[in-house]
């Protein structure tokens, strides 16, 4: 296929895996230079949120708002300066089991909260009053693919509609019941804030291009585990090599079919 | 932004199937909205349903069998839309056609059932339930991929009741980004217990039918329904997406901004992008849901970006609240009303609230139009206002 690559600058990174409390961590063990040990992270209070909202936010929120908090943090600037692309295959499965059960009690008698917590945005809702986010926000789905159509959409968002933008992947454990259904036993969530000027201390500029090139492994077989283990640990090849701060090309799987390529720049 | 051509475009929903039958509707005033009941529901209320949803699927999609791939499948066989796009397709190639389709529901009615299956029988989920291909919220945006035989960009845009409008904003982004040259963008939501339950539990459904803007209203008729547009930019059409304003009310999770502050800022973005006056829209197709609040808050955001003269009116007196289809609906009627000169007005409406100050319709009109705003805005604060136009 005939496109132009989509340029961007990566500005700043978060992310929060078993094993994997933070990105100064992560670089250091993505860099071969820290051994890693998949152990499942403490619970985690989001420090943006409000006692009220904090009280009510669900687990895929938290998870969603561990990484978002951290790129922000790094990035240095108010979150509520980007718009934001949140990305998630399945936001919490958890209270879809709490509908079903009591859906199928004879009282079918549901939480108010769980029904509105229910909403795939409600990472996205609680992020906005959190910050007083008022830019443009989206919410997508791609499945295992969830990463990749996040990266293009705030990739655009950035490069056509001029807001820098952060971008927030996340996915937790599907509840017992489910679990043979969607096998997804961690909770990841990976955040990248992107810019369409190079920033005062840029991690990489990124040229995205959907193709089919083979999509990116990861040699460490624990590391590779934890890839393929999460829907937005998909992010790890990009993850590694802007922890290694290398140029180079990786691919994602791609929701259209086939993959996204990603060139990686890294300048200075 | 450049005026995107809308090549072609259909809808189903408790109105009937594609374009004819949901014009003849408008003209007609018949509401799709009835009180008999729908599924196992004991709940007192309205709904639009979408008959003839008891075929399964083709057996090639055996997988993907629920209600909602049932009423996407429904929707895409109206209005000629599946040759359209296979026409696009060979002018295109199929990987230079995204495909962004939203939903709410997705096929949570598939998990309802398995669920009550565990209920009953104990154990585990039943083997026939599906996940990845009912559930899921990506479901209905790759089958609609699958059977379209497409391989552009994909994605399902999820964002609760404003979903199927943001897929005209990350298409025409799509496009401009040179990541494909065409785009079908639809939205999807189908009835079922979690959403007639919840919005009950939210004390959001009203026992009447959905009265929008008037004095006695008490909530929403949920509604399900099917709509598709395929976006073409190089096709020479005389109906055109304008612009589309995004915002979010950074204000509480499920109710609306009492100034409708994101509303504003959506509707305003939209004309800007298009490169429009307030002055130079025809007609607003509201939100509009029926319940005190949003209507309220709608009717705020608008008088203050465009007084009190415009002609508006909400279209979920004829389908019900459609959730993650409304956007693409109500784009569809949008659409219809531009191309056939109409401005319906507020179906079932009786006394408007004296507190809402808009000018909203109580009567339908026939009138030539050239702009048409329609807004779409839903849970976590999201809003999407599309802009559409006719170009002579």
């Amino acid at each position: 296929m005939i496109e132009a690559p989509i340029e961007i600058w990566v500005e700043a990174i978060g992310i929060a895996a078993p094993g994997l409390p933070d990105w100064p961590a992560t670089r250091a063990i993505l860099r071969g230079e820290a051994p890693y040990q998949p152990d499942d992270l403490p619970p985690y209070q989001p420090q943006l949120l409000r006692p009220n909202e904090r009280r009510r936010a669900t687990p895929a929120v938290r998870q969603a708002f561990r990484a978002a908090e951290s790129a922000c943090i790094a990035s240095g600037r108010a979150p509520g300066e980007y718009a934001a692309v949140f990305t998630t295959s399945d936001a919490d499965m958890s209270i879809i089991d709490r509908i079903g059960l009591a859906l199928a009690d004879s009282a079918r008698i549901i939480s108010p909260i769980d029904f509105h917590n229910s909403v795939h945005n409600a990472a996205a809702g609680y992020w906005s009053i959190a910050v007083d986010g008022r830019l443009p926000s989206t919410t997508l789905c791609a499945y295992d693919a969830s990463f990749s159509a996040g990266l293009l959409e705030a990739a655009v968002m950035t490069v056509v509609d001029g807001f820098d933008s952060l971008l927030v992947a996340y996915d937790v454990p599907a509840p017992t019941l489910l679990q043979p259904k969607r096998a997804i036993f961690n909770a990841v969530s990976t955040a990248l804030t992107l810019c369409r000027a190079r920033p005062p201390r840029p991690c990489a500029r990124l040229q995205l291009r959907r193709d089919h090139t083979p999509i990116t492994t990861l040699q460490d077989p624990a590391l590779e585990n934890l890839r393929r283990s999460n829907p937005a640990a998909r992010a790890l090849p990009l993850l590694r090599l802007l922890a290694l701060e290398t140029s180079g090309v990786v691919a994602v799987e791609d929701a259209g079919g086939g993959s996204l390529r990603i060139e990686v720049s890294v300048q200075d | 932004m450049t005026p995107l051509g809308i090549s072609y475009f259909t809808a189903t929903s408790a109105l009937g199937r594609g374009l004819d039958a949901h014009l003849q509707a408008l003209l007609d005033e018949r509401s799709g909205l009835h009180d008999a009941g729908f599924e196992t529901s004991r709940l007192h209320t309205w709904t639009g349903e979408v008959i003839g949803l008891e075929t399964p699927l083709p057996t090639a999609f055996f997988d993907w069998d629920c209600r909602n791939n049932r009423l996407a499948e429904l929707g895409l066989l109206q209005d000629g839309f599946i040759d359209a796009v296979a026409a696009a397709r060979t002018r295109h190639g199929a990987d230079r056609i995204a495909v962004y389709v939203a939903t709410s529901t997705a096929g949570v009615q598939q998990t309802e059932l398995a669920y009550r299956a565990y209920r009953s029988d104990g154990g585990a989920l039943p083997d026939w339930f599906n996940h990845r291909t009912t559930q899921n919220s990506f479901s209905v945006a790759d089958y609609t991929r699958l059977r379209l035989g497409l391989a552009g960009p994909c994605a399902a845009v999820s964002t609760a009741c404003s979903s199927s409008a943001k897929v005209f904003a990350s298409a025409a982004r799509a496009i401009a980004a040179g990541l494909c040259d065409a785009a079908v963008v639809g939205g999807v939501d189908s009835l079922c217990l979690t959403t007639l339950y919840g919005f009950n539990a939210l004390q959001l459904i009203s026992h009447d039918i959905c009265r929008p803007a008037d004095v006695d209203r008490n909530g929403l008729s949920l509604g399900e329904a099917a709509g598709f547009a395929l976006i073409e930019p190089g096709i020479d059409t005389p109906l055109r997406l304008l612009g589309y304003g995004e915002s979010n009310d950074a204000h509480h999770m499920s109710a609306p901004h009492p100034e409708g502050r994101g509303a504003h800022e959506a509707m305003q973005a939209a004309l800007t992008r298009a490169g429009v006056e307030p002055s130079s829209v025809d007609y607003i197709n509201l939100h509009g849901t029926g319940t005190p609040v949003n209507d309220l808050a709608e009717d705020k955001a608008v008088c203050a970006l465009f007084g009190r003269d415009i002609p508006c009116s909400s279209t979920k007196g004829w389908s019900g609240h459609t959730l993650g289809a409304a956007g693409a609906l109500e784009a569809t009627l949008s659409l219809l009303c531009l191309r056939h000169g109409l401005l319906p007005r507020s179906l079932n409406t009786r006394k408007v609230d004296t507190r809402i100050e808009g000018n909203i319709l109580l009567q339908t009109r026939r009138a030539p139009l050239q702009r048409v705003l329609s807004n779409s805005f839903g849970f976590g604060g999201t809003n999407c206002s599309l802009l559409f136009g006719t170009v002579h």
